[in-house]
């Protein structure tokens, strides 16, 4: 192994590569903070240009791309509450309120330093764990996934919304509604379509989370007379953009950094998992493991709640290339895209990839480190003018935000129904938001909608119809007992909060 | 029962989930996938019947955080003319084109919401969109149809 590292560094320390690296960043960074425009469209306005180079050197400007888009995508969820990709979107739950109490600059520290250091440690146990998780992540199957995905929902309706549950389980099954609009993956038969050709493909994510996060969050602010820019105001553009983290915070992130990244890689590991189940899952575990008056922070800017699911998204980020480099199987839809590109190449992952192209293999591995460290360094400096976003008067921002919304949605469907359907929806959630419904699990559950029916459906047909499939193998049943113990320790802190 | 509006909302919630049921039986399968174990109909189902549970659990059980909202504090003029303004957005933006429809929405937008700083308006509009339709269009290659831009024959 430390021959392949040696190879690794060697091949990825290459002025040429480290260059790529920087380039990759940095128009990464930019393109992930354009609303539609996520690391796999990032990635795949790479592909032509990485065609011209060695097939190392194109995956580094790839992982780049990758890891510069994430980091873009953090930054649109946290100061204007517009998460560009679901892996961003935990984001934004205490992101965003911690940009609005003027401390915008520390909000994107926060996140720069929890990405960095997930996506360090991930690397470490991607070095050392690489073959054998990928063993561990084959032993998964649809019954298992479909029982992740089940607690993945419980828990982020449970640790949403305080004594608000049941609101939360309304908003689970309306964003699994909205996810089955469309053609159905296997029969393509159309349904709730209503004969409306804009809706046979479904509704798209970003349309989805456009409307419930950014435009709902704009109209809520006209509606309630609110000004985002308000805290802004109050301190210094200085203040404003400060990067500081005191020891408090550092202390508390030295706890929160170690459980995520393990829980983002481990879940990044599992094909079809990805950042968005690893990121909403460390959001929920973190509130749940940290005492009962940090607790209360979460929602209104906690650094816990802010250090998780990005630590999480972007350890998922380095766990999904397990899966892809070792067995060929993408674990998210942008490893899907270098994968292809992989192909391209004449390279063939698989188990066979060390022996066969150890320069590869290794100098990726080698090159996502250093690509998160050059992320680091050019994205530090330039936090303290990102954070000036805030400090645009309300007049500007809002339609601003609307801009970013209607854009991100027409550049990806160039039709003006998937417009009104934007502002439809931004209607409906702004009316629910006045009344406590929580948006979030709304989101988690229209982007697992598919994947979780693709799951029930596999695990059904194997079983003939039988539900037995929840308890026949150990670890569904681990995974469901791990839901009914996370409802029933909710309702029994409820009952014993009101008694 | 006290009724308020967030059990309205839940029965309406239940409503709508009786229609989703409902919905979800006129699905169209194939024959041979009627009796199936799961066809296109199944998941859909579930999900009507978990609408109906969750609503209905809400509506009845007794709801202890009353969310009040005052209405008479609420902005609904400039709101609802930022939604049509939106929606006029959506309306022209292929017949008239990207570059021109988003300047007037933006430029609309700050009006409405009371600024007349009109030099910064113009600026953060018509120049702000060309600026953004470049990086799009010129330097990321995404196509934006623009039937204004054609016409004067600033594209092609």
């Amino acid at each position: 192994m430390i021959e392949g590292i040696l190879i690794g560094l060697t091949t990825a320390l290459t002025l040429q590569n480290i260059l790529m690296v920087m380039v990759g960043c940095f128009f990464g960074t930019i393109i992930g903070m354009l609303p539609g425009l996520g690391p796999m469209t990032a990635i795949a306005l790479m592909i032509p240009i990485t065609y011209g180079f060695e097939p190392a050197t194109g995956l580094i400007l790839m992982a780049g791309v990758y890891y510069g888009a994430v980091f873009g995508g953090s930054t649109s969820s946290i100061l204007l509450n517009a998460p560009g990709v679901p892996g961003t979107v935990a984001t934004s739950f205490d992101g965003y309120p911690m940009a609005q109490q003027g401390k915008a600059g520390k909000a994107l520290a926060i996140a720069a330093w929890s990405s960095f250091a997930g996506g360090t440690l991930s690397a470490i146990y991607l070095l050392f764990m690489a073959p054998s998780l990928s063993k561990v992540s084959l032993s998964f199957r649809s019954p298992d996934y479909f029982a992740l995905m089940i607690l993945g929902l419980t828990a982020i309706a449970a640790f949403s919304s305080k004594g608000q549950f049941l609101k939360a389980m309304m908003m689970v099954v309306l964003g699994l509604m909205l996810a089955s609009v469309g053609q159905d993956s296997l029969s393509d038969i159309t349904r709730y379509t209503f004969n409306n050709m804009n809706l046979t493909d479904g509704i798209s994510f970003v349309l989805v989370v456009m409307a419930t996060f950014a435009m709902s969050e704009a109209l809520t602010i006209i509606l309630k007379r609110n000004d985002p820019t308000t805290a802004a105001k109050q301190v210094s553009l200085t203040e404003l953009g400060s990067i500081k983290i005191n020891k408090e915070e550092r202390t508390k992130m030295y706890k929160t950094i170690p459980r995520s990244s393990v829980i983002g890689f481990l879940i990044g590991v599992l094909p079809g998992a990805g950042a968005t189940i690893a990121s909403f899952l460390a959001y929920g575990m973190e509130r749940n493991v940290v005492s009962d008056q940090e607790k209360e922070k979460f929602g209104k800017g906690s650094v816990n709640g802010l250090s998780a699911p990005e630590t999480a998204n972007n350890a998922a980020c380095s766990g999904s290339f397990v899966p892809m480099l070792t067995l060929g199987i993408p674990g998210s839809g942008t490893t899907a895209v270098m994968l292809g590109a992989l192909l391209g190449f004449g390279v063939q992952p698989g188990p066979r990839l060390y022996m066969t192209n150890p320069e590869i293999f290794w100098s990726i591995i080698m090159s996502m480190y250093i690509g998160m460290v050059i992320l680091l360094i050019l994205n530090l400096p330039l936090i303290p003018y990102i954070a000036r976003i805030l400090a645009v008067p309300k007049n500007y921002l809002i339609p601003l935000i609307l801009f970013f919304s209607v854009t991100g949605i027409y550049v990806m469907s160039f039709n003006n129904f998937d417009i009104y359907l934007m502002i439809g929806i931004a209607v409906v959630a702004t009316f629910l938001r006045l009344y406590d419904f929580p948006m979030p699990p709304l989101i988690l559950a229209f982007v697992l909608g598919g994947l979780m029916e693709e799951n029930l459906r596999r695990s059904l047909l194997l079983s003939n119809g039988s539900w037995e499939f929840l308890w026949d193998r150990t670890l569904t049943a681990c995974i469901l007992a791990t839901t009914i113990l996370i409802v029933v320790w909710h309702v029994y802190k409820t009952f014993k909060k009101k008694n | 029962m006290n009724i308020n509006t967030t059990k309205i909302i839940s029965l309406l919630f239940f409503v709508f989930s009786a229609f989703y049921l409902y919905l979800a039986y006129q699905i169209q399968v194939f024959t041979f996938d009627e009796n199936a174990p799961f066809n296109a109909r199944t998941f859909p189902i579930y999900l009507g019947y978990a609408g109906l549970f969750f609503s209905g659990l809400k509506f009845i059980l007794p709801d202890p955080n009353t969310i009040k909202v005052e209405h008479k504090s609420l902005e609904y003029k400039k709101t609802g003319i930022l939604i049509l303004i939106a929606i006029i957005y959506g309306a022209t933006i292929l017949k008239v084109g990207y570059f021109l429809s988003t300047s007037l929405f933006l430029f609309a937008s700050y009006y409405f919401l009371g600024e007349r700083r009109w030099i910064l308006m113009f600026l953060l509009s018509f120049p702000f969109v060309a600026a953004f339709m470049y990086l799009l269009h010129g330097i990321l290659d995404i196509y934006l149809r623009d039937p204004f831009l054609q016409l004067i024959g600033v594209m092609g």
